[in-house]
């Protein structure tokens, strides 16, 4: 999740009033942002990611300002129309169809600006934009730029023009090998014959989104006054509200928004548009989901300090906001607002039965009766090694792997638990013996049966190991644990490449082979860097519950 | 009368190493004087000492031992004697005289400049002559040489004689002829009530330790018991032990069993879709990132459950009936046929849920289960761990019940102290970030997530819209701040040790 920095002081003047430091960082945690730590005058913030409209310090502090009464209520946002127009094409129908612009005048930008300008750009598209994807912003000097602008692709051979920090001018296709940013984003574009550029009627290239900006026109300096925006994408609602974030955090910065006049082939828009939206809900069903008993007054009281205009019925949602999708939406912010410390902590008087699961009910008996035992109970992954599974094993048994493990010792699913138990042994070879221990495992195979083309069973396995371990040992065990648990079995002799020849049998149960139990073969247990012998059992516990 | 309580409970090592020890008796003596084995009379020592009969010293020596070359010298006589006897009758040059003595270089040149300084040599046209002095020296044994031959047994440093200290430091000088090694010894000396002790004579016919026999046949009695020392410490033997993290992982399953839960079961390889898609988790949520979730290679892809996919693609693409707007963008199946291991329990309710029909409500419903994360094992990371989670389906539920369960819940584990803050997940309408009041650390921690099923997610899996209030929650951190564990791989790293010895949980 993204976090923001935030200058103490600047942040107190946008609330507009000073808050004591403990009550400061209680307000910003209950509106629903998590405080990372307030530090030498920098406050630093980790925002949900449905609230892009509080990526900034401007967004941030006008929820806060409202939250905490001071200034409550719809914001009005001042448009001018700046007559000026945005020619989109046709040829980016295919390519980036879409963009929402607009234009703010006279801001006075210092480095500190700059910074937070280009950092709230940056944690939008990394959240809200999904790393460019979805949205990709620019923000130009808009006095280099000569109007009307057009939106349009190219051939990449075609472009042409000298990316952002860059020494040189190269093409479109060069861009994304050479630039960084290429690199970073070239896959956004990656099969396309044409890649989409903003230009002016000079012919200067603004950018080619979503990659870079132009270094000549396209580069805020502590000289920008007045700043041109461009939101480009797939879907024209979510850069509408991405673009309103940006203006409405600039005009809070100081700026004069602008509206600009989009000539689409079919249509002509104008953007921004500012105006709150209506979200009719119902009262009575968000005081009984809340289990409050709200009225309308209250109501009002409540959403205004969240930011919200009320008219009789419904919310007014300000166009900054990204996350109201439902009157439930409403409900979340008008429990907010209530303060979800005033919630009063009920348990309703509702008789329901609890009950344990049979599996586990199984389970916990075969952990009684091998506790009982004397035997150890382990935990251990069901994320492991091919190594483990298979190569120390001298086995050659399918696993599933896993398409993007960051650890190389835990890339596969295991198979059967055996290995888990020697592994531990294996852990544990300084330590005092004999060593018997056991555990809980889920393995995994493929089969097609099942929706997920994967079979999922819970085992137990035992490995005991000790200078006189023999499989007489590890099978009084088992039938120590089987006579328990009130099930009869018969063992046959089976061969297992992990065993000794002749010294593994296959546990059945009513014509079901659910265990294997034997003697490790000493190949094994030297491939592990043990000494002593082992025997093990592996018993499918899954399939043991259909006989109890 | 004292004295014969302990003589009678002395132990028969005891009894045979008691009357061997006087004053600083060394542990090698009293081996030799009883035929007992060297840890034998070690145990008997301490036992005795414990008793307060007897007080055990272990000092250190600096022993000077023969080295390499001395072990040689011993035998074939020191350079400067072989060096003499070679030139006894006949001068000879320096290179005949290493030849003859089988001298090393270093040797030749040690000894002439010692044999000069003792006027026993003379050099004379390149050759050397003895003087008579030298034929006197040969004559006598040196002070080296007697030295030598008592370092056979060695000899303490800090106590050698004159001779033997002039010895020393000449030989010392010289290449691996002498060494010192510190010597550690175990001597015991009897107390006063140890002698006491000593001089009680014990009746022969008492009982060291009773057999089935002797209480077949009734020998013992008349007899006497030797006495035992209750206050003894005791060699530890190991018991059967439950994994620490399964014995908490049980009293948090007990209290949602009481609170009137039922337990889920389910898969830990899941579709997206059952994982996120139905949880209305959008297609393009970072949560699906390859750096977060696992996703397993082959099969790639599950299949969509039918009774459900069409329903879940509405919701995400227009808000279908559930009175939302949806996501509004075209749904992808093959997405949601993705196969991972599952990232949260809430899996499990969500399936839980859509097998559930009207007239079952109201229904509780939990698991104490392991999730997965795409995470490199770090002290405080783990890409296994064990998720609590716990639904409500209940049409008559509401916000304060959430508050009222989880507070009851985390009361139970110890932290009476719980704040719900809002959070945000893309299922839940409250979201909630559960974090309760460390109490030692004296500051607020986040245990997880809660919040209500949106209808978005209960709708097309129940069919209706009712309330569902979920929570899913950490675990390991609690069981870590019981066990004063700091490093999270420690739950789960299988060290004997700590498993025979770690103390049960006791909630």
């Amino acid at each position: 999740m993204p976090t923001i920095q935030m200058n103490h002081e600047v942040f107190e003047k946008l609330v507009g009033k000073k808050l004591p430091l403990e009550t400061l960082k209680d307000r910003i945690s209950m509106l629903g942002t998590d405080l990372e730590k307030i530090e030498d005058n920098v406050i630093d913030v980790e925002v949900f990611p449905n609230r892009p409209d509080m990526l900034s310090e401007q967004g941030f502090a006008r929820a806060l300002s409202s939250f905490i009464g001071v200034k409550t209520g719809l914001r009005k946002f001042p448009i001018k129309k700046s007559g000026e127009k945005v020619i989109i094409e046709k040829s980016v129908s295919k390519v980036r169809p879409y963009t929402a612009c607009a234009i703010v005048k006279n801001l006075k930008f210092n480095n500190e600006k700059i910074i937070e300008v280009i950092q709230l750009q940056e944690k939008l598209h990394i959240t809200y934009g999904r790393k460019r994807k979805k949205v990709a912003i620019g923000i130009y000097p808009f006095e280099k730029i000569t109007p009307p602008i057009r939106f349009k692709a190219l051939k990449p051979e075609d472009i042409k023009f000298r990316p952002l920090e860059f020494p040189k001018e190269i093409n479109g296709r060069q861009i994304l090998s050479q630039h960084p940013t290429g690199r970073d984003y070239g896959h956004l574009l990656e099969g396309m014959d044409m890649y989409p550029i903003f230009v002016d009627s000079k012919d200067n290239i603004l950018s080619m989104p979503p990659i870079i900006n132009s270094h000549e026109v396209g580069k805020i300096s502590d000289e920008t006054k007045d700043v041109f925006i461009e939101c480009s994408g797939f879907d024209f609602k979510v850069l509408h509200i991405c673009l309103n974030i940006i203006v409405t955090a600039l005009h809070d910065m100081g700026g004069e928004i602008q509206s600009m006049e989009l000539v689409y082939p079919d249509k002509t828009i104008v953007t921004p548009n500012l105006d709150p939206w209506n979200m009719p809900f119902k009262l009575d069903y968000i005081n009984k989901w809340l289990g409050l008993d709200l009225d309308e007054k209250k109501v009002k009281v409540l959403l205004e300090k969240m930011g919200y205009g009320y008219e009789k019925g419904h919310a007014l949602v300000p166009a900054y906001r990204a996350d109201v999708l439902h009157p439930l939406d409403l409900a979340e912010d008008i429990a907010i607002s209530y303060g979800y410390e005033n919630f009063d902590a009920i348990i309703p008087n509702v008789a329901t039965i609890g009950q344990q699961s049979k599996i586990e009910v199984l389970k916990d008996r075969i952990t009684e009766s091998l506790v009982g035992l004397g035997l150890i109970e382990t935990s251990t992954y069901n994320l492991t090694s091919k190594t483990q599974q298979n190569e120390n094993m001298l086995t050659h048994i399918p696993l599933i792997e896993l398409q993007n493990s960051i650890s190389t010792d835990f890339d596969v699913l295991r198979n059967w638990v055996t290995p888990s138990m020697i592994e531990v042994l294996a852990n544990n070879k300084h330590h005092e013996y004999p060593q018997e221990v056991f555990g809980f495992g889920t393995v995994f195979k493929k089969d097609t049966k099942q929706e997920t083309g994967i079979l999922e069973n819970e085992r137990v396995g035992v490995a005991i190991t000790s200078e006189d371990v023999d499989f007489t040992r590890v099978l009084q065990v088992f039938d120590s644990m089987m006579r328990s648990l009130g099930v009869e079995y018969k063992v046959e002799e089976t061969e297992h490449d992990s065993f000794i020849p002749g010294r593994v049998g296959r546990v059945i149960v009513k014509g079901k082979k659910i265990a294997y139990i034997g003697e490790i073969h000493p190949e094994v247990i030297r491939n592990w860097k043990l000494d002593y012998p082992i025997g093990v059992f592996e018993l499918n516990v899954t399939e043991l519950l259909e006989f109890i | 009368m004292h004295e014969k309580k302990i003589a009678e409970s002395l132990h028969p090592l005891e009894r045979a190493v008691l009357p061997n020890v006087s004053r600083a008796t060394l542990v090698t003596d009293i081996v030799k004087k009883t035929d007992l084995q060297e840890v034998e009379v070690i145990r008997a020592l301490q036992w005795l000492e414990n008793k307060s009969l007897v007080s055990v010293e272990k000092t250190e020596k600096e022993l000077v031992l023969l080295d390499k070359n001395g072990i040689f010298y011993l035998e074939n006589g020191l350079p400067e004697r072989r060096f003499l006897e070679s030139i006894k009758k006949e001068a000879y040059s320096m290179k005949e005289i290493m030849e003859i003595a089988s001298l090393e270089s270093d040797e030749l040149n040690s000894c002439i400049g010692l044999l000069k300084g003792k006027a026993a040599v003379l050099l004379e046209k390149g050759k050397v002559r003895i003087t008579d002095n030298g034929l006197k020296i040969l004559e006598k044994e040196m002070l080296e040489e007697i030295f030598l031959k008592r370092l056979s047994q060695g000899l303490d440093k800090h106590t050698l004689k004159d001779e033997n200290k002039f010895a020393y430091d000449n030989l010392s000088r010289r290449k691996g002829v002498i060494q010192t090694k510190t010597i550690k010894s175990v001597t015991a000396s009897i107390t006063e009530i140890g002698k006491k002790v000593s001089s009680v004579k014990i009746s022969k016919t008492f009982i060291d330790s009773l057999s089935s026999s002797m209480i077949k046949d009734g020998s013992f009695q008349g007899k006497d018991f030797r006495r035992y020392d209750v206050s003894i410490n005791v060699p530890k033997i190991n018991a059967g032990r439950k994994h620490f993290v399964n014995q908490a992982v049980r009293y948090i399953k007990q209290i949602w069993l009481d609170l009137g839960f039922k337990e889920m079961e389910g898969n830990h390889v899941q579709t997206s879709f059952w994982d996120l898609d139905a949880l209305f988790v959008p297609q393009d949520h970072p949560a699906r990132d390859v750096q977060d979730t696992f996703y397993i290679k082959d099969p790639k892809y599950g299949k969509l459950p039918k009774a459900f996919e069409s329903k879940v693609r509405e919701v995400h693409e227009n808000g279908g009936d559930t009175g939302s707007l949806g996501w509004g963008y075209k749904w992808s199946p093959e997405i949601a046929k993705e196969n991972l291991l599952r990232t949260h329990t809430t899996v499990l309710s969500a399936q839980t849920i859509s097998k559930l029909k009207m007239e079952d409500l109201p229904a509780k419903f939990f698991s104490v289960k392991k999730v997965y994360r795409n995470e490199s094992l770090g002290w405080k990371s783990l890409f296994e761990f064990i998720q609590v989670e716990g639904i409500v389906i209940d049409p008559d539920a509401n916000f304060k019940h959430l508050k009222g369960y989880l507070k009851n819940f985390f009361a139970k584990m110890g932290f009476p102290d719980v704040r719900l803050r809002p959070g945000h997940f893309p299922y839940t309408e409250p979201s909630v970030e559960v974090d309760v009041f460390h109490p030692i650390k004296k500051q607020w921690i986040e245990f997880g997530g809660s919040g209500i099923f949106r209808p978005e997610l209960t709708k097309p899996l129940l069919g209706t819209e009712v309330p569902v209030l979920a929570w899913g929650l950490g675990m390991e951190r609690t069981i870590m701040q019981y066990y004063g564990i700091t490093d999270i791989r420690d739950l789960y790293k299988n060290d004997m040790k700590q498993l025979r010895e770690i103390p049960f949980w006791m909630r």
